[in-house]
Order: structure tokens, then sequence, then C-alpha cells
């Protein structure tokens, strides 16, 4: 059961991985459509960085790490290298928890 | 990322080089969880090689340990639907080749993803994919079998892991975010994902996050249809306002943002949720004028 669930879960993770990959030639996009792709990825993206920044679980994810996600963002706003704001995110969500501060 | 255009392949294997760091470490902890949790030695190192998609691993590896498997599949598979789409996004990226379709379609996860549409140059955008691709799939095998075999090795919140990655993200998909449309859909669907996470499994808030595209790519024609929910307008801020009912209520997670988010890198909208906040709460008025100087975008 455990050997099957998991090829289960790869193999449905490949497929859609791959379906995507394959639809796109056989869809006919309009140049409109098409456009919205990038667009989908980015707002995919963005949902993910918001809800992994804001939420653990089905609450609030706490001080420590919003804060340091907000320091990285600010950072990257400002065209801070990407080594530097991903070390900067890390080090102020480490150091505000190093102070007892979740 | 600025200097990204300037030494580009210098700058690339640094980014990648960071990247890789925080997935080995990541990958570490998914490892010695499952381990934690009872589960014989081979289900990391293959679910890591074989699913090779870190959130649907933890995921799916808690609910394998309470004796879950069905829920523990149908839990991954949902996160992971997100794939189409992206697949959709980066085809022309990987390649025509079959070779490079089958491979390349495994090595696709949100950072690779968010690497590429940093790229403006095809030729590029094909290089960062497969740099990114590979660099994360060892790093992240390494990673888990380094977990497996010390055991517990740190919390990854201990050492701010949990803030790196939804902040690398953003830093990668800024660029982007200069294009006004797609500032934002992504912000609004960012709101509505961080608003619907409470109360939808996980995965779907994030898909979610898509109806903004489906409002700003509905034919004009239909207008009268839309227009009793507000989407229409013209083609760019319509789809700002089309969520602003969405978000609207978002002044509700504001307390969230409100500690840190908000306040200090509010202005950087950028980030998506952050500027979540004061850009969506703006409501009224918000649509031309105001918007431009609270966003990047």
């Amino acid at each position: 059961m455990l050997i099957a669930s998991i090829v289960v879960l790869a193999v449905g993770t490949y497929v859609m991985r791959l379906s995507g990959v394959l639809l796109r030639d056989r869809l006919e996009l309009s140049d409109r459509l098409q456009r919205l792709l990038p667009m989908a990825a980015a707002t995919l993206l963005a949902a993910l960085a918001g809800t992994a920044a804001l939420i653990e679980g089905s609450g609030f994810a706490g001080v420590a790490r919003p804060a340091g996600v907000a320091v990285g963002a600010l950072l990257a706003w400002r065209r801070a290298p990407f080594v530097v704001v991903v070390l900067a995110a890390a080090l102020t969500a480490a150091l505000l928890r190093l102070a007892g501060i979740a | 990322m600025r200097t990204s255009s300037r030494t580009p392949d210098r700058a690339l294997l640094r980014d990648a080089a960071a990247i890789a760091a925080a997935t080995v470490a990541v990958g570490a902890s998914f490892g010695a969880i499952a381990i934690a949790y009872g589960l014989p030695t081979w289900v990391p190192f293959v679910m890591s090689t074989a699913v090779f998609a870190g959130g649907s691993q933890f995921l799916a590896v808690g609910l394998l340990a309470a004796g879950n498997p069905l829920a523990a599949v149908l839990a991954g598979l949902l996160l992971n639907a997100r794939h189409l789409p992206f697949g959709l996004a980066v085809a022309g990226t990987i390649g025509a080749r079959w070779r490079d379709r089958l491979v390349g379609s495994h090595l696709m996860t949100d950072e690779v993803v968010a690497f590429t549409l940093r790229e403006q140059d095809p030729a590029r955008r094909r290089r960062t994919y497969w740099l990114i691709g590979a660099t994360l799939f060892i790093s992240w095998n390494a990673g888990t079998a380094l977990g497996v075999l010390l055991g517990g090795t740190g919390d990854p919140a201990a050492l701010g892991l949990d803030a790196a990655f939804p902040a690398g993200l953003i830093a990668l998909i800024l660029p982007s975010l200069r294009d006004r449309a797609t500032c934002a859909v992504a912000l609004s669907g960012a709101a509505v994902a961080v608003l619907l996470t409470p109360v939808l499994p996980a995965g779907l808030p994030v898909l979610c996050a898509l109806v903004g595209l489906v409002a700003l790519f509905r034919p004009r024609r239909r207008a009268p249809d839309d227009g009793g929910p507000g989407h229409r307008g013209g083609p760019g801020p319509e789809v700002g306002s089309g969520h602003k009912g969405g978000p609207g209520p978002e002044g509700g997670p504001g307390p969230e943002g409100g500690s840190a988010q908000e306040g200090g890198p509010g202005p950087d909208g950028g980030s998506g949720h952050k500027g979540g906040g004061p850009v969506h709460e703006g409501g009224p008025g918000q649509e031309g004028g105001p918007r431009k100087e609270e966003v990047p975008c």
C-alpha cells in the first residue's frame, strides 16, 4: 500500500507536469491567451509565496517568518541580488526566533 | 538580477548555489522527518527522486505515517496540480525534442519556473531552466540522503528557511510584476489564495489564484454578464477590480500582514501578498492613479 501510494503520487505528478508541456503544442492558443501563460505562472508563484509567507497549516504563520519574508521582499524590490534576498530573509527569521519572537 | 544581465553565467551560478544550499537543508529535514515518522528508509529516497515536489512530499509523509495513504495521494496530487499550468508556461523553454520534454518535465518545480520567468532571452531562459532544474534535483536528493543518514538534523525554521523560500520566489517574480496587468492579477491572486488557505484543502487556494486570469481573458462582449460581479471595465485594471471583491475583505487578513508585512515593505507591493493588503484595500479608486504610487508595477 505504501509503495503503491508513492508510485501513484509520483506518476500522477509527472503526468501533470508532462501534460502541460505536451498540451502546449496541441492547443491552438490565441496570442492573447499565450500572453496569459507567463502571467498565470507568475500568479501561481505569487500565490505560493503569499501563502507560504503568511500561513502555516490553517493559521497565521506568526511573526518571524512574515518579517523575514518582508525584509527579503524589500531587498528584492531594491534590486538586491538574489543571494542577499534569500540570506537576509532567513537570517531575519532565524534571529527573531533566537530572540524568542516566533 | 540587475547584475545577471551583465555577467550572466556567474550571477546565475551564484543564485543556483544559494538555492541549492537552501534546498539541501530543507531536503535534509524532509529525510529526517520521514525517518522520524517511522517510515521505511527507502520512502524518502524514492519520493525525492520520483515525486520531486517538496511541498507534496512533506504533506504525503505526514499522511502516510498517519496511516492514510489515500489522503496522501489525493492531497499530494491536488497540491501538484499547479504543474500543469506551469508546464504550459515553460513548454517552449524546455525544448521540442522528446527527450528534453520527458526529462525536463520531471525537473519542473516552483523555483525552476520562477528562475525561468525572470529571463527574457530564450536561449538564456533555456539554459536557466536546465541548470536550475538539475541543480535542484541533485541538491534535493543529496539533502534527503543527508537527512536520512544524519537523522534529526536541525529544524528548518531555526535557520529561517521557511522565510527564505517565499522571499526567493518574490525576488524571482518581481521582474514579471513590472508588467501592470501581471502585477494586478498576481497580487489579487495571492490575496485570494491567502484568504482561502484556512478554509480549503492544500493546493486549491493557489489554483484559485488563477480566477483573476479568467476575468482578464473573458471576451469583452460578455460584458453584460460579468457586469454583475463587477469584473468588467477596461482590460487592464478590471482585473484588479474583479478581484477586489475577493480581497476587498482583505482588510481581514490585513491584520496578519499588519504586523510585519504591510508596515515596512508594504510599498514593495511587488511581494504580492504584502502589497496585497494595501493595494486591495484601496478598493475604490485604486484602479488607476493610486495604485501607481503604491506598487512598483
